[in-house]
């Protein structure tokens, strides 16, 4: 039995300092008695001789000096493993909160999880065919991948995700396919519709879900993740299944990560944010992916509201450094009533390269998604200019771009919640929306693919 | 043994009390499990480690031990086609002993100490041999020949030498005497990472590192033994272009740091790199590339190292007469790392909480790039490519400000072209080399004279263009005379037809300096013949829809380096349908 301690010298925010400790080893997980009798959990963050600093998860609300105590449990933060937590739900800690037992198993992990040698990767290859054209034509995801959606409030991400969740295939694969859900800070409603979806889509029974609400503890948030992607690891790496993570909003997370921060009184980076957040976003992200010699992958769609729709706020901005490419959601397509309301320019899938081309998806996809992006930017260009100039100002090549720009997003962007497009059909209708240019201003695709492919209209 | 007592531990920083006689960044052994650290402070009898290994479970009260060393890399054969982690460990064998994480705690050489080498001796008994002189010779891979160099720090007479065959790098190959000392050399030394090696000379640049990336040789190119950098906020091209000039670039050998990046990047270059030929030779380009990988979910103070480790094993190839070129993506890791240390320390924080002392790393690290004569009187160079991250794509951040001051080419990356799928996004109207001067000689001895002409000219063509997009957004395009259309037409040329370069398509990525050049010429001479044919009254409209226009501007993805005669072809047709049309309207 180790010493239970009732030296708590101070408490700041959801820290609290711990004098006269002896034999605490850094990170280890710790246990709190209240003044009322309950344990709560936290862990070291800090030891400076005889004093420890350390974060509660539950939150230092109603502990005193005088009558909390302390023990150091010697080990750091585990969850239990198994694959009977498909079709259950946890808090942030990963306890059980749908009334069922704890999963019975032998196997217990520290949920910080371990880097994977980048020696021992393998690369993310295989298309996911998720029926959303914005997606699948421009900015293809790939088993393995990390792809956040960057969103703001009020932007239908949720409906995005779970739409995404519900059609995503491997086209010609029927294999272990598994979502596990992190819930951080989201309200109630949020976390209902969530499951709801699962539910109607028959996802649920092969999904865990991990909630921590709104009206949860904040730093609780920190461990949702990881306890998540611990058991992400196990299905995918010891038990071959592919794993989709869903973490919203990650935005909530990086605020609890500030308030710590904020309690160690620690020089802030930007905007009040720790330096250390890149390293502790990647800590996160880098779970993602493939193993040589090992079936299953870990695929993640991190979600995030911007603040004030800034795409340079340190949130997206450090996630964007991270993650393999980001899906933009915009406020104006919105408004305008296209669904999903995607902006593809800031948009971008890094892993696209190599799910595409000849023998996997078809080989004209690069370089009509590189022709619909140059068409597209230009259309936008154009657009700014005639409000300026009016559109007398332009000349009928130009007018050709305008026009394209209202067809790309009314056809192509634009699509219904339940309308699941194959491949075929995405790119089927990029080469109609390319038709209407003359062969000459499709410099992006070799001649080869225009012979091929192209119909003047 | 001195050893020290920990007192503290905050993340990657400890500190130790009792601890005397410990040196400034000495190699120590940290906590019961002896992770590896490295000392960054002394005060008193307190010393401040930064340690290279999670700290997860260690203890107040455990032992810090001094190892007497600096923190080294070790140099010799075996280093070429090996992945790294920050402080030079093979993350093959930390995959053997670990399994597919990383866990801490693994205790291994840098260099493989069973493989026997074939060595050749080039010196014989009786030879006097300098420091940094050439003593014999390892074909390390088809690619590389391995100089085996005297330690920079020892020389003498040869008292014997052994004989051409195989041997391990543990094996004594030669002994030397001076003044009654004597020391044994083996195949390898070791090196302290943050010491620069000595050379003789530094040297002007004179050649340019031909990246075969046209905006880079052409428009802003680096020579060999310069230093660069390239900024861009997330998804703009840092590691695409890191990657392409590590694939292409004519250097002798590629050192690659991955500092603080995603693990896949790593995968990826070691997945194609054994794949991919040298244009040059047709060998695999892993036969001449070294990878150091510190990714971003690794621990953080070895990503204040790997950059180190980095260009010492680079300035190590140099005093072998290589030129090397080194990418590092991203120093702005780097320079996080320091600040996270700093803060850690509780240093007093200058912009950003960035540690005052930013500025001055940098430059010494920016130093070690250039041309340099070696002890042993060959010529090498160390090229430094640095890729930056500004937050939020803001390049008044302190790393990019400050690393500005250090670099003579700077290739900025640009959201706005990056979003329209403009590849390479390199802004030209705000990058810059002043590498031109140096390497236009070697341009114009290859092109008739004309590079830096056409050069000149193409530049003013898009600050033209950039200039006439302003009017445009006032009085519209259709006011425009004659002959500013076809500014804006021969601009929209250049852009889609050579500065963009799709790094995905097999025959775009990499373009040979003929190509270049031939692009370059057949596009500005399309402007010069559509000027007459613009003074004979023909409309722009009408010239620009020609059929051979278009092939122009894709000939990059259509001609192959081997044709790229073609390109003239391209230019006589264009030139003979502008001549026919002249004919019809006269
Ligand atoms: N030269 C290029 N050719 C084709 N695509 C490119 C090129 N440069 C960048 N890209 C595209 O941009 C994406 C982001 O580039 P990357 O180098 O990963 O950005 P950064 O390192 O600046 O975040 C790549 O995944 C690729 O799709
Ligand atoms: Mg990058």
């Amino acid at each position: 039995m180790s010493i239970e301690y009732r030296t708590i010298q101070k408490i700041s925010g959801p820290l609290i300092f711990v004098e006269g400790v002896s034999g605490v080893g850094y990170n280890e997980l710790v246990e709190i008695r209240d003044p009322e009798g309950n344990l709560r959990r936290g862990r070291v963050l800090e030891i400076n001789r005889n004093i420890a600093v350390v974060e509660v998860f539950e939150g230092t609300t109603g502990l005193s000096i005088t009558s909390s105590t302390v023990r150091f449990l010697g080990k750091p933060l585990t969850i239990p493993l198994s694959t009977e937590m498909l079709g259950r739900v946890f808090n942030g800690l990963g306890e059980p909160i749908d009334g069922g037992p704890p999963p019975f198993t032998e196997e217990y992990r520290d949920v910080n999880g371990l880097p994977m040698n980048p020696y021992a990767r393998d690369y993310p290859t295989k298309f996911i065919q998720t029926g959303i054209s914005a997606i699948d034509g421009m900015n293809t995801l790939v088993r393995g991948q990390k792809l956040p959606i960057f969103s703001g409030s009020g932007l239908p991400h949720n409906l995005l995700a779970t739409q995404i969740a519900r059609q995503a295939t491997i086209v010609g694969e029927e294999e272990g396919f598994a979502v596990i859900f992190v819930a951080m800070g989201i309200k109630h409603d949020e976390a209902e519709f969530f499951k709801k979806s699962f539910e109607e889509s028959g996802v649920l029974k092969n999904s865990a879900l991990f909630l921590n609400l709104a009206d949860d503890p904040p730093v609780e948030r920190l461990v949702a993740p990881r306890c998540a992607l611990t058991l992400a690891e196990y299905l995918a790496f010891e038990q071959d299944m592919h794993i989709l993570v869903i973490l919203t909003d990650m935005t909530n997370y990086a605020e609890a990560l500030r308030e710590i921060s904020a309690a160690r009184e620690e020089v802030p980076s930007r905007k009040g944010y720790p330096g250390y957040m890149y390293s502790d976003f990647a800590s996160i992200y880098e779970r993602a992916g493939r193993i040589k010699g090992r079936k299953g992958s870990i695929t993640q769609m991190p979600i995030l509201t911007m603040p004030n729709d800034d795409i340079t706020h340190p949130i997206p901005d450090l996630t964007g450094y991270i993650t393999e490419g980001q899906i933009v959601l915009d406020r104006d397509l919105h408004r305008r009533g296209i669904y999903p309301p995607i902006n593809v320019l800031p948009s971008l899938s890094r892993l696209m390269k190599d799910g595409i081309g000849k023998g996997k998806t078809r080989e004209d996809h690069g370089p009509v998604s590189n022709q619909l992006y140059a068409a597209y930017a230009r259309a936008q260009e154009l657009r700014m200019l005639s409000t300026i100039i009016g559109e007398e100002g332009l000349t009928d090549r130009d007018r050709l771009y305008l026009k394209f720009g209202e067809l790309f997003e009314r056809r192509f962007i634009n699509q219904g919640v339940n309308e699941n497009r194959s491949l075929e059909t995405t790119l089927d209708i990029a080469w109609d929306l390319l038709s209407i240019f003359p062969e000459s201003e499709l410099t992006r695709i070799p001649d080869y693919i225009i012979r091929k492919y192209y119909k003047r209209k | 043994m001195r050893i020290g007592k920990i007192i503290r531990i905050s993340g990657p920083v400890v500190q130790a009390e009792g601890a005397l006689g410990f040196e400034m960044h000495e190699l120590v052994m940290v906590g019961n499990e002896e992770l590896i650290g490295e000392v960054v402070r002394i005060e008193g009898d307190i010393i401040t480690v930064q340690v290279y290994e999670d700290t997860v479970g260690l203890k107040v009260g455990e032992p810090v031990k001094g190892s007497g060393m600096p923190l080294s890399v070790e140099l010799g054969p075996g280093l070429i086609q090996n992945i790294f982690d920050g402080i030079q460990r093979p993350l093959t064998i930390i995959r053997e002993v670990t399994g597919d994480f990383v866990r801490r705690g693994v205790k291994t050489t840098a260099l493989p100490r069973d493989k026997k080498w074939h060595f050749i001796p080039l010196k014989k008994v009786g030879d006097y041999v300098k420091p940094g002189e050439i003593i014999g010779k390892v074909q390390e891979t088809p690619l590389v020949e391995h100089r085996i160099l005297v330690p920079p720090n020892r020389e003498g007479k040869i008292e014997y030498i052994v004989e051409e065959g195989d041997y391990t790098i543990e094996e004594t190959i030669a002994k030397l005497s001076l003044n009654n000392t004597k020391y044994e050399l083996k195949m390898y030394h070791k090196w302290p990472v943050r010491k620069p090696r000595p050379y003789l000379e530094r040297l002007e640049p004179t050649e340019p590192l031909i990246t075969g990336q046209r905006i880079i040789d052409t428009l802003f190119p680096v020579a060999k033994g310069g230093a660069v950098c390239i900024p861009g906020g997330f998804g703009t091209g840092k590691t695409v272009t890191s990657h392409q000039l590590a694939a292409w670039s004519d250097a002798h050998i590629i050192i690659y740091i991955g500092c603080g990046e995603r693990g896949n990047e790593m995968t990826e270059v070691l997945i194609n790199f054994p794949e991919w030929k040298d244009p040059r030779t047709g060998r695999p380009l892993m036969e001449r590339t070294i990878l150091i990988a510190n990714t971003s979910n690794m621990p953080v103070a070895a990503r204040e190292a790997c950059i180190y480790t980095g260009v010492t094993i680079a300035e190590y190839f140099r005093d072998m007469g290589y030129d090397v070129a080194v990418m590092a993506d991203s120093t702005s890791r780097w320079a996080e790392a320091l600040r996270e240390i700093a803060g850690r320390l509780e240093e007093m924080p200058a912009e950003e909480g960035y540690p005052p002392y930013l500025a001055s790393r940098l430059g010494e690290f920016y130093e070690r790039a250039g041309r340099v004569k070696t002890l042993s009187g060959l010529y090498g160079s160390v090229t430094l490519i640095g890729a930056v991250s500004p937050p939020g794509g803001d390049f008044s951040e302190p790393v990019t400000v400050h690393t500005k001051r250090f670099v003579r080419a700077f290739w900025a990356l640009d959201t706005a072209l990056a979003s329209m799928r403009h590849y390479p996004a390199i802004n030209w109207l705000i990058s810059y080399s002043e590498y031109v001067d140096y390497v236009e000689k070697w341009w114009n001895e290859k092109t008739h004279g004309n590079w830096k002409n056409l050069r000149l000219k193409a530049l003013e063509i898009l600050k033209r263009e950039d200039e006439l997009k302003e009017i445009i957004r006032l009085v519209g395009i259709e006011s425009l005379p004659e002959t500013e259309k076809l500014v804006l037409e021969t601009a929209r040329l250049l852009r889609e037809g050579f500065l963009q370069q799709n790094a995905y398509d097999p025959i775009d990525t990499y373009s040979s300096p003929e190509k270049q050049y031939k692009l370059l010429y057949a596009i500005l001479e399309f402007h010069n013949i559509a000027l007459k044919a613009i003074s004979k009254g023909i409309p722009v409209s009408k010239i620009i829809s020609l059929k051979s226009i278009s092939e122009l501007a894709r000939a990059r993805m259509n001609i192959p380096n081997e044709k790229a005669y073609e390109i003239d072809n391209i230019l006589k047709r264009i030139e003979n349908e502008i001549n026919s049309i002249m004919e019809e309207s006269s």
